[in-house]
């Protein structure tokens, strides 16, 4: 196997007694879309600053393209995309000038800014804005900049922070097709989500944390396969008769749980379980029934508690 | 690209973005000296020059060289402070830049450069304009553009480094009431500080504006006797304040470093 772009062994991050990343391994290869899914707080930000180079770490190891963060940050930078979390971009100055200060803080010639403007910007579905300053653009837009921003040096390994975080339906899905076809054109991919379908459709393999740790790994497939039953059932009850049913419900579905006016049944045949829930005259308002997905996973995994 | 040349990018973005607000910066960097120069120098001035005092100077010189080294401190401590918190908090386009090959310190460096061009040029229009008010003689006021700019750049160093370690601007503002405006009020710029008390003088002396006027004074009239200008040589003002931007430089430099890489 070559050598992978990205490996980390007991990777830790303190601040001061707070743990933010808990002596995570993970090997990420050249080619790959690698997701990092977990929950606010879980240490993915943390570790994407690790690897970005802007945060030093406090115990491990870590390689980026084979260096050493700590000494030979610029260098790992040089071959970096970056996509912030929050957009940084410079809102005063035009979308191709944000662009051009980027290809010059990578050391790139005019010329070669140009070429790579022109085609930034098409991907980007920007080209016609080229001249336009940054703050009007609506926020699909300006994440769409943020990316080509990310891509001006043509880099080897590409970071995505929540790429999709706080955009409508439209701009996820315009994002997504965007990705894909970077994915498709043989960049690596880091990926961190909180949104499951975000990791299905892009990730080739994700690391799933929870507390600064990294409670499964997998392919999306292979994670649905092996924390969650293929199918789901969900019971809607009125208020307050969950309590009465839900002694009644041993037995019907591989795993069940409870929640205020919903109970949740994963099950690997949603037929039999309906069957059975009618043979002990169990009356729902309403039953859905859908395929597992990686939702659930994450929800197993690292609970339903609320994290703000 | 070597440790001098890199932040040469951080100047050329600023450059930028420049050419979008020039027109505000230089209209001011023209009407300020010339509202400064006719209420202070020349209204206050005749005032001054009609009633009995030392000064071997006409007020209006007088105030000048103070105003050009006031006004060098005030802008490069405001270009210490806010584009400086807009960085790293509001517009946070310093945590986009450091994931380039740009380090904190290309930063902190480049904005120095950038902060010692802007300086010249608007230094260099109240030099002019001084003149033109017949305040100083052309040769002795552009020398004089060259200890502005350092006096400036003491400032924004020195200022950069305290803003970094701050969350809000709140401290900024503070920082300004209680540190900027009394050094402009109380350093030499509108009056000798031989007409403070002894023990005020003594803290003046040791205070950064007080230098930065004196050298501005000294290179600008260079004739003067010790009714405009204290007796303290050349090279104690040059290493005070020198002294005090390499120290700013090295601090924000590091500040900044541990304030962008938690």
């Amino acid at each position: 196997m070559t050598e992978p772009l990205v490996q980390a062994r007991g990777l830790t991050k303190r601040f001061g007694d707070f743990v933010a990343v808990d002596a995570v391994d993970f090997d990420i290869a050249k080619g790959e879309a690698f997701g990092f899914l977990g929950p606010n707080g879980a240490g993915k930000t943390s570790t994407m600053k690790m690897i970005t180079t802007v945060s030093p770490i406090t115990e491990g190891k870590l390689t980026v393209f084979g260096l050493d963060p700590a000494t030979q940050g610029r260098a790992i930078r040089q071959r970096l995309g970056v996509v912030p979390q929050e957009d940084n971009l410079d809102l005063e100055l035009t979308v191709a000038e944000n662009l051009y200060i980027y290809g010059r803080y990578h050391d790139m010639s005019r010329t070669a800014i140009r070429a790579r403007t022109k085609e930034l910007l098409e991907f980007a579905q920007l080209s016609d804005r080229a001249k336009s300053t940054v703050e009007p653009l609506s926020g699909g837009m300006k994440r769409r900049l943020t990316i080509a921003r990310a891509l001006i040096n043509d880099p080897d390994l590409v970071i995505l922070d929540e790429p999709t975080t706080g955009l409508d339906p439209q701009a996820r899905h315009v994002l997504w097709d965007r990705l894909y076809r970077l994915k498709r054109q043989g960049a690596t991919l880091i990926i961190t989500t909180h949104y499951m379908d975000e990791a299905e459709q892009l990730c080739d393999r994700l690391v799933v944390m929870d507390g600064g740790k990294i409670v499964a790994e997998g392919s999306p497939r292979q994670l649905i396969a092996q924390y969650a039953p293929r199918e789901v059932v969900e019971l809607r009850f009125a208020e307050g008769q969950v309590d009465v049913v839900a002694p009644r419900l041993e037995g019907v579905a591989n795993r069940s749980e409870i929640l205020a006016d919903r109970v949740i049944l994963y099950t690997d045949d949603a037929e039999a379980t309906q069957h059975e829930l009618t043979v002990r005259d169990i009356h729902p308002e309403q039953v859905l029934v859908r395929r597992s997905t990686l939702e659930d996973v994450f929800l197993k995994l690292t609970g339903r508690r609320l994290i703000d | 690209m070597s440790t001098l040349t890199r932040p040469f990018r951080i100047v050329e973005s600023e450059l930028i973005a420049y050419r979008r607000t020039w027109r505000g910066t230089v209209i001011s960097s023209f009407v300020n000296p010339v509202l400064f120069l006719s209420a202070l120098g020349l209204s206050l001035g005749t005032l001054v020059d009609a009633s009995e005092n030392d000064l071997s100077v006409p007020y209006l010189a007088f105030v000048a060289t103070g105003l050009m080294a006031a006004t060098a401190m005030q802008s490069g401590a405001g270009d210490g402070a806010f584009p400086v918190m807009a960085g790293i908090k509001w517009r946070k386009e310093f945590h986009g830049a450091i994931t380039t090959p740009l380090a904190p310190g290309d930063i902190v460096v480049g904005r120095f450069y950038w902060g010692a061009i802007r300086l010249s040029f608007m230094l260099g229009v109240f030099a002019i304009i001084a003149v033109l008010f017949g305040a100083l003689e052309m040769g002795p006021a552009l020398l004089a553009v060259p200890p502005g700019v350092l006096t400036g750049l003491a400032f924004q160093t020195v200022v950069t480094a305290f803003t970094v370690t701050r969350e809000d601007e709140t401290s900024l503002s503070t920082m300004f009431r209680f540190g900027i405006i009394p050094l402009f009020l109380f350093s030499g710029t509108f009056f000798p500080i031989s007409q403070l008390p002894d023990f005020l003088q003594r803290i003046a002396y040791a205070t950064p504006l007080f230098h930065g006027v004196e050298l501005v004074r000294k290179t600008a009239l260079p004739d003067v006797d010790s009714s405009v200008v204290t007796t303290l040589p050349v090279w104690v003002h040059i290493i005070y304040l020198v002294t005090m931007m390499a120290l700013g430089l090295i601090l924000a430099s590091r500040f900044l470093e541990r304030r962008l890489k938690p």
